[in-house]
């Protein structure tokens, strides 16, 4: 190709130019993220949150199915006994330790499926940084939902027998 | 320093100085361009125009690390890899950061096996270490203003 040859040259520096004007027409892409934050999908792995019942008592009893199922040992869970004047959740036992790595945690979802009584649900907080290792050891204080209204907070004091069931009656069991 | 040994409490000076410098430091941090697993994939697309940290003075990747100001680990570290990841954090200038983006970086993740380096900061002090695995590129941003929190925090005490 002849560079000096400007019926050469023009045209396709005018098609790139071209290109070049019409986006700058165009909306910009950008999600100016600080201040506006793209909603995350419906079924999107974030930060843990352990839930609790309408009543406010936890669904977490503590058996460390999710600790199993981690394929990154990412849980830690010790579990306590539950007595009528100190009730954390319904059944016999508790989680009185609760802790996930979230630098070891790899979000898959596992420790959803595994849980029986659905207590721990993956969220929609992605935003998980620290300066410090040990702050990404998040406890149950931290992974806890809020008392929903209505509820009670735990640990609270019930009459005798009244939760024997780790798991509450389901109304259609098919 | 020895700075303010030397002349003493220098208060506002040496603060609105502190500040001057921070600011400088936090609004052109230049990130080496150095990817080392699936997490790279995510910081190429905090880089591109859906997330663009160039928004953030970020918008050139340094291949060379005599430019780079950031090292982001982005992937698993190998054993093999430790030594070569250690010199390219010795050739970059001070002063210098480092952030740990993802889980294998951080701590070896799942890969809990003798061939991955269980965490970096075994080879080099890391400032930020983000979980996700990988991160989304808005997690390494907020990794990112974290580190700028932090680089804002440092004194004329502390600067290398």
């Amino acid at each position: 190709m002849n560079l000096y040859n400007p019926l050469k040259v023009v045209p396709p520096l005018v098609t790139g130019l071209w290109t070049t004007f019409k986006s700058t027409l165009k909306k910009p892409v950008t999600i100016q993220y600080p201040e506006v934050k793209r909603p995350v999908r419906e079924r999107y792995k974030g930060r843990h949150e352990l839930k609790r019942y309408d009543n406010g008592l936890e669904k977490c009893i503590g058996c460390a199915l999710c600790a199993a199922a981690c394929p990154a040992d990412a849980i830690f869970v010790e579990a306590s006994e539950n007595i009528d004047e100190k009730r954390f959740s319904p059944g016999e036992r508790y989680a009185s330790t609760y802790e996930i790595n979230m630098l070891r945690c790899i979000f898959c979802g596992y420790c959803e499926d595994a849980c029986p009584t659905e207590a721990i649900v993956l969220g929609d907080n992605y935003e998980l940084s620290f300066t410090d290792r040990s702050q990404a050891i998040y406890t149950r204080e931290m992974l806890l939902d809020p008392v929903p209204a209505g509820g009670e907070p735990t640990p609270r004091e019930v009459e005798p027998g009244s939760f024997d069931r780790s798991i509450p009656e389901m109304k259609d069991p098919a | 320093m020895g700075v303010e040994q030397k002349l003493g409490n220098m208060g506002v000076v040496t603060t609105t100085l502190e500040q001057m410098v921070n600011w400088g430091r936090t609004r052109a941090m230049w990130p080496m361009l150095f990817g080392l697993a699936c997490c790279a994939i995510e910081m190429m697309a905090s880089q591109a125009s859906d997330y663009d940290m160039s928004r953030f003075g970020m918008e050139l990747m340094r291949p060379s690390p005599r430019q780079a100001d950031l090292m982001i680990v982005a992937g698993r570290v190998t054993r093999k890899m430790a030594p070569v990841l250690r010199r390219l954090y010795d050739q970059m200038p001070e002063p210098k950061w480092v952030v740990s983006m993802g889980d294998c970086a951080s701590c070896g993740g799942v890969f809990n096996n003798y061939a991955i380096v269980q965490g970096v900061d075994e080879i080099v002090p890391v400032d930020v270490y983000v979980a996700g695995c990988p991160p989304r590129p808005e997690a390494l941003i907020h990794g990112i203003m974290t580190l700028h929190e932090k680089v804002k925090g440092e004194g004329i005490k502390t600067w290398a």
